[in-house]
């Protein structure tokens, strides 16, 4: 994998079982996606974007074709070293926010760090309260999900994909369950994020307000892409 | 420790459907103990019952042609007691018994009896023999129970005839008077027995220094058979009750396990319903870094920690519980003796280490157990489908 590059396919193919027949998701897709990028995936429901951001997240396996993440065969991977990948290198974003419910706002951006051993409690704390003030929580650390609003849990969620600062996060739908003042604010964090630390972000989306903030917009039809261009960003 | 400290905030989370298994838990927990105590303490009942009342401390010679489950045998099996016994018979602490089958009439009506004879200067079984010492005036006093009096409708300075056959084949018969009236929890030594002092048997029988069984003290040295004596240990003599007893433990541990069983399934079910509902946060733990099996391990702790916290509240719970049925007993609602035992009126709940530990641990087994078995779903979903929530 050259040098800059973090993500890399080649003829990658996913197909499911579907009754007795087989759907192909994705038919041979070949991407790159470079430290830095603020790229997204684009395309209606079904082309296939949430499918790739799976097997980039090495959530999911690709039938056929060559993935590498991060200098990971994805084919090859164990579920162990997977799940390694996943707590260091990788931060995910989901459209539902997928707090942990039985935590506060500061154990729930904490609990990536635990997961990952060897910090020690004045760093995690250190960590956690930079990350909530990345995304301007730092006054409801003591609150639970369940006490947040839309807005607030997709921030939790950006704050906690953040926290160990991650080589590249990827965000399935990151502003789908949120109205528009609430998804400016989520993307212009991300944005800043992006532009600040260097993080890599890839977003699968069909939010025309998440458009207009990429630098790189792969558009994904039917499991192929379509057209891959420079955003409005850029 | 993460996964501890999560399993616990979730568990937790669940508020009352987590206190509602943990109390049923513990519930079991408490019953199961008490019920097993019980048990226990009264089969030690029985047998410390048995061993100061009927059996001695030390075993006991028999006759060889004795058969306590056949009484046709009785009146055959007698004979001379060993001179090497002698001393330890002066001392009180071998005590000679002889038998023999007869007959007594109260009120006009015939009853079998075990006839039975002992020196009333014994000291090793918890027998009121004493009483048939030195009766002047009286020439046949006899010492029952109280079941065998209430059954006969017998009283102390009764008088009541006996008829038995002696070792000439001849029948007798004499007026004897009731002495005294014991009240033992052995019925073996009461219902239908009649006790006579062993010289005044003997002779009755016509069966000088003879004996049918010898009972031994914890100290008389003997362990093995004497010439024409078979030695039985109190294990041998306490065989019978050991059986009945496991039998009836065995019947016991059938309730316990439906009991258990009940708690279990609350837990398996909550395990499954979690399960059920949380996929989307298996998905997001799996996303965020945990291994498939720190998964599984993240809901079995949770499922075992119902059986820790069942443990501590069934402790804190049944604290009084148990020691009020360890001090206080436990009233029996009919007689002991119904149940074919040489129970008291009062049961005394035991607790030994054995059954505190072997309960826990056995909760605690089946617990984690009964929290891994539902979470072998979760090594079947991938990341994704537990993120969609399928």
């Amino acid at each position: 994998m050259e040098n800059g590059t973090l993500v890399k396919t080649k003829g990658l193919t996913k197909s499911y079982p579907i009754g007795g027949e087989h759907f192909l998701a994705l038919k041979g897709v070949d991407l790159e996606i470079n430290k830095g990028d603020f790229t997204g995936l684009v395309g209606p429901s079904g082309s296939g974007k949430t499918t790739l951001l799976n097997i980039l997240g090495v959530l999911d396996n690709p039938t056929d074709g060559e993935v590498e993440v991060l200098g990971e065969d994805v084919k090859k991977i164990k579920a162990v070293a997977a799940a390694r990948l996943r707590s260091k290198m990788l931060g995910f974003i989901f459209q539902t926010y997928n707090l942990l419910p039985v935590y506060t706002v500061f154990e729930n951006v904490e609990f990536p760090l635990l997961i990952l051993n060897g910090w020690s409690a004045a760093k995690r704390k250190e960590a956690v309260m930079q990350a909530l003030e990345w995304v301007g929580l730092t006054d409801k650390v003591k609150n639970r999900p369940a006490q947040l609003s839309g807005g607030e849990s997709q921030r939790v969620a950006v704050a906690r994909a953040m926290v160990k600062k991650p080589q590249l996060i990827l965000a399935d739908e990151p502003t789908a369950n949120l109205d528009a003042e609430n998804s400016l604010n989520i993307l212009e964090t991300m944005q800043s994020l992006n532009k600040d630390l260097g993080t890599t972000f890839l977003f699968a989306t069909h939010d025309e307000k998440v458009i207009g903030f990429l630098k790189r917009k792969v558009t994904l039809i039917d499991g192929l892409i379509a057209a891959d261009e420079a955003g409005a960003a850029a | 420790m993460v996964l501890l400290q999560l399993a616990l905030k979730n568990i937790m989370g669940a508020k009352l459907r987590t206190w509602l298994n943990i109390f049923v838990l513990a519930m079991s927990f408490i019953l199961i103990v008490w019920g097993k105590a019980i048990v226990v303490g009264m089969g030690d009942q029985i047998i410390d019952a048995m061993k100061d009342v009927e059996l001695g401390y030390g075993g006991q010679l028999w006759h060889p042609d004795y058969d306590e489950e056949d009484p046709l045998t009785i009146n055959d099996a007698h004979g001379s007691i060993p001179d090497e016994l002698v001393p330890g018979i002066e001392a009180g602490q071998i005590v000679p018994i002889l038998m023999a089958t007869g007959n007594i009439y109260p009120e006009g009506k015939v009853r079998s009896v075990l006839i039975r004879g002992i020196s009333p200067d014994q000291q090793i079984l918890d027998l009121p023999s004493s009483v048939l010492k030195d009766r002047k005036g009286v020439d046949y006093p006899a010492l029952i129970g109280k079941r065998m009096a209430r059954k006969n409708n017998l009283a102390v300075g009764d008088m009541v005839t006996v008829r038995w056959r002696d070792t000439n084949g001849v029948f007798d018969a004499r007026e004897v008077e009731i002495v005294h009236i014991m009240n033992t929890v052995v019925y073996t030594v009461d219902v239908g027995q009649i006790w006579f002092p062993l010289e005044t048997l003997q002779k009755m029988l016509v069966m000088p220094n003879e004996a049918t069984i010898i009972a031994l003290g914890k100290d008389t040295g003997i362990a093995g058979d004497l010439t024409g004596w078979t030695y039985k240990s109190l294990d041998d003599l306490l065989a019978n009750v050991l059986e009945l007893l496991r039998m009836k433990n065995g019947g016991g541990n059938i309730m316990y396990g439906i009991m258990f069983s009940i708690a279990l399934l609350a837990i398996f079910d909550t395990q499954v319903l979690s399960i059920f509902r949380r996929k989307k946060e298996i998905g997001t733990l799996m996303a965020l870094g945990l291994t498939r099996n720190k998964v599984i391990g993240l809901f079995t702790l949770e499922g075992s920690l119902h059986g820790a916290l069942a443990f501590i509240l069934g402790g804190i719970l049944g604290f009084p519980f148990f020691r009020y049925f360890a001090v206080k007993g436990y009233a029996m609602p009919i007689e002991g003796d119904e149940y074919g035992f040489a129970l008291g009126n009062v049961i005394y709940a035991k607790y030994g280490a054995d059954l505190l530990i072997g309960t826990t641990l056995l909760l605690m087994a089946t617990v984690v157990l009964v929290s891994y078995l539902p979470t072998r779903r979760i090594s079947k979903m991938t990341p994704t489908n537990a993120l969609r929530g399928r």
